[in-house]
Formats: structure tokens, sequence, C-alpha cells
């Protein structure tokens, strides 16, 4: 069980726990819409260390540690840590894994969630590395798919936008290729999943590398958008090549399937209409609003209340 | 016999010491520098390059050092540059074993990582550290930032 473990990559977390982890964060849903308070966890810290900025992540995490009845410690500004004064990481997670129970960390270095994970005494969740892995955001995606659909065999799902440097997208496509699903990954040439994530995938898992949405979209069950990471690029001219490259509008949702959703793991920019938010087909507010439910259940089950 | 003499290879015996034999042609430079060898030691050194192999049937290099002994982490490093590498350790001008390198299944602090934003390249107190993917052809895949290195890129972060 997940129980004292780290969430660092997806690969940490095994598909039953996954599962355990959707249905446990049900119960958390339907708590919430009750108003009961839950107080499992009322001697438990959460740390949490955002060296990057960060809105839905780290206020679902904070709020259900909150909602757990737990304390959640935090510094409000990388620059008023310790690591302006140039402490390394690892120090950082020794120091605070004495102060906590657990510790979520967004780092822009990629591989900065496994480095703390071996510095630290207590588990750690990764919360976005740099353009590596964001495991919580596959969890409430699938959580999400799961919801709708009822599982993720025969289902197809179009992945679309930077592939490259999006890391939600590395953990989900991940996550994925451990069902039956049909994966499209949709994007421009200099965005396109990059090898090692598609090295990684199991050799019988195929996914349909293209750069044109049309073609896929009239069977597309799930629509996951992201925004292009300009804060990622190394080349600026190479992101002014890449803006408005794709754009979901009211007449995107018009070629899409009956009963298929648009997903986005937010925030957006411009590459997703305001007009679509109301449409049967828009699913992102939900998502992020399941971000809260399912964290609680992971939370849970790491510290190994239920 | 003049003859026989002239197509003969003009490198002498070593007493005691190692050959590395069968290295990649135009890798013999990069083994003695991820040795340290920089040719400055007190030691003699042959290097033979592009020379005809018989159980290549192609080309490559030879080194010979004399009075040095090879550490785990060294044969790792050969192993890395070139890994049909054979080790020849010389004892009173007599092959006293043979054996060829083997590249590990983990890499810990030989490489660097060839990504740039990985945490292994920040100062942090950790060697950059590699699961070994695929051993032919060479693939190693960071620990930390999931990257993979293939040649000739995994020589030139030796």
């Amino acid at each position: 069980m997940l129980k004292q473990r780290d969430v660092v990559s997806v690969d940490d977390i095994e598909t039953d726990e996954m599962f355990a982890i959707f249905e446990l964060a049900k119960k958390y849903e339907n708590l919430l819409k009750s108003g009961k308070r839950i107080s499992d966890f009322e001697s438990k810290i959460m740390a949490t260390f955002f060296y990057e900025p960060s809105t839905r992540t780290r206020l679902s995490f904070e709020s259900a540690m909150h909602r757990l009845g737990g304390s959640v410690l935090s510094v409000p500004e990388p620059k008023s840590s310790s690591a302006a004064k140039g402490e390394t990481l690892a120090d950082t997670m020794r120091m605070a894994s004495a102060y906590s129970d657990i510790i979520v960390i967004r780092h822009p270095l990629d591989g900065s969630a496994r480095l703390a994970s071996k510095f630290s005494s207590v588990p750690v969740i990764n919360g976005g590395d740099g353009s590596g892995q964001h495991p919580t955001q596959t969890l409430l995606d699938l959580y999400t798919m799961w919801k709708e659909f009822g599982g993720f065999d025969k289902l197809t799902i179009t992945v679309l936008g930077d592939l490259k440097y999006g890391r939600t997208t590395h953990s989900l496509i991940r996550m994925l290729s451990r069902f039956k699903a049909n994966v499209n990954l949709v994007s421009p040439d200099t965005l396109k999943m990059p090898e090692h994530v598609i090295s990684a995938l199991p050799k019988n898992f195929k996914v349909n590398v293209t750069g044109d949405l049309n073609a896929v979209l009239p069977k597309t069950d799930v629509l996951y958008v992201t925004r292009i990471q300009k804060e990622r690029f190394v080349d600026p001219n190479e992101y002014q090549g890449v803006i408005g490259a794709y754009s979901i509008n009211l007449e995107t949702t018009q070629e899409m399937k009956k009963g298929s959703i648009i997903m986005h793991p937010l925030p957006r920019i411009d590459e997703i209409t305001p007009d679509v938010d109301e449409t049967v087909n828009a699913r992102y507010f939900q998502q992020a609003a399941n971000g809260v439910p399912v964290r609680m259940a992971l939370i849970s089950k790491m510290l190994g209340v239920n | 016999m003049e003859e026989n003499n002239k197509s003969t290879l003009k490198v002498s015996k070593i007493r005691d010491g190692i050959v590395i034999d069968h290295i990649d042609h135009g890798k013999a430079l990069k083994v003695l520098s991820t040795l340290g060898i920089s040719g400055g030691e007190e030691f003699t050194v042959s290097v033979l390059m592009n020379v005809k192999s018989k159980t290549m049937n192609s080309f490559k290099d030879v080194v010979k050092i004399e009075r040095r002994v090879l550490k785990k982490v060294e044969l790792d490093r050969i192993s890395l540059v070139s890994p049909g590498a054979t080790i020849n350790i010389i004892k009173n001008f007599e092959i006293e074993r043979k054996f060829k390198v083997e590249i590990p299944d983990s890499i810990i602090g030989i490489v660097k990582c060839s990504n740039q934003n990985c945490i292994s390249n920040n100062k942090e107190p950790v060697s950059a550290e590699f699961r070994v993917e695929s051993k032919n052809p060479l693939i190693l895949r960071c620990v930390y930032c999931d990257r993979t290195m293939i040649q000739p890129e995994i020589c030139h972060k030796i």
C-alpha cells in the first residue's frame, strides 16, 4: 500500500492503488457535499514547498489537508526561504521532514522531487518538477475520466498542445499506457512528445502521433488540451513560432462526437475560447474541482489513516 | 625477413601492466582520458590506433600501460566508451588474466546528465545516476529526470 511511500512519478502508484484512491475520493466528495467535518488528521502536518508559481495545485493540496482536519506549513515565497541563501534542496528536505508528516514540492528543475524523496524521512509528493512529471494531476485527470466513462479501455484520448514541456501530458500517457486506451498525440512539430517519454512506454502500447486534429477529433472521447509552456522555452523565437498554433472554439465542439468531453489542466491562455465553457463538452472546471477530493484521498492513503 | 619486420608493429611487449585491446577504433584517446592518463605520468603508455583486427574483421585501437592496475570504476568507464574492449593483465611478460569489460546495470558518478535542467547538474550532494536501459545499443536513463542518453553523448559526458 501507499502508506509512507513517496509519489514522485505515476510509476510509484500501482493500478489497484489508483482505483482505491478514486473510491476514497468519491467518498470524500460526498462528505464535502454533505458539509460534514473530518478530523482524522488532526495531529498531522503537511509542509508545502512551491519554488514555482502555482494556483490550483497549491490551493487544492492545502485545502485537502485542511479539509482532512490537518495543518499546513508553507513557505510563502521561495525568495524568503533558505534556498535564497544557497541552501541545497537536500538540506531543506532533511530539515522539513523533521517539522512535518508529509511534504509536497514543486520545483523548476527536472528530477527535484526524486532528489527530495531521497533526503526526506517523511513521504514526498511531487507537485510538478520542471518539465518532468506531475503525478497528482494525472490522478485527478483520470478520476475525471473515470467518473465520466467508468474506465479507460477502448477510450480514445486526444492530447493536444505543448507535449514537449507539458509535464501533465508526460504523466498522463505513462499512466494511460497501463490500459487499452487509444491515444492520439497532436502538437506542432516543435512541441512533440519527447523521445524519452515515448521510449519509456510499454512496447505494446501504441500512440498515434499527428499534427492534424481534425483527422482524429470525430472519434475522440476526451480532448485533453494543454497550454504552451512559455516559461520553459530556452529560445524566445521558438515560442513566437508556436503562439496560437491551435485553438479550441465552438466550431471545434461541433465536430466532436456525442458524449465527448474537453479537459485542460489549467491555467488556459487562449487555447480554449471562453464560449466553450458553457458547452456540454467542457469539463475543465470540474476537473480542477476534483483536485481536492483526489488529493485528500492520496494524502489519506500515504499517511495510512484510511 | 626484412619484409616481415616491416609489417610487424613496432611496439614492444610490456613486463607488468595492462593491455586494453579491441577498443572501438578512434576511441583510444578517450579511453586514456577517462583513466586520467594525460602523458605526463612516469610509466610507459603505448597507443595503437586503427590497427587491423582479426576477430572484429575491422579496425581497432589498443592501449598498453606499464605498471598500472584498473579499479572497478575505471573498468565501468571503459565499458561505456568502448563496450567491446578486452582487458589483459600482464605479469612478467605473460597474460595473467584476460576478460571483457562489462557494462554494469547502473551507472553512478561516471556520466553527467545531458539535461542541463536536471537536478543532478545542480549544486546538490548527489552524483548523477543512471539505469542501463539497453546495453546494445547503449541507452542510459537518468534516475532523477528520466531523460535518456545514447552514444556519442554518453562519451562526451564522461
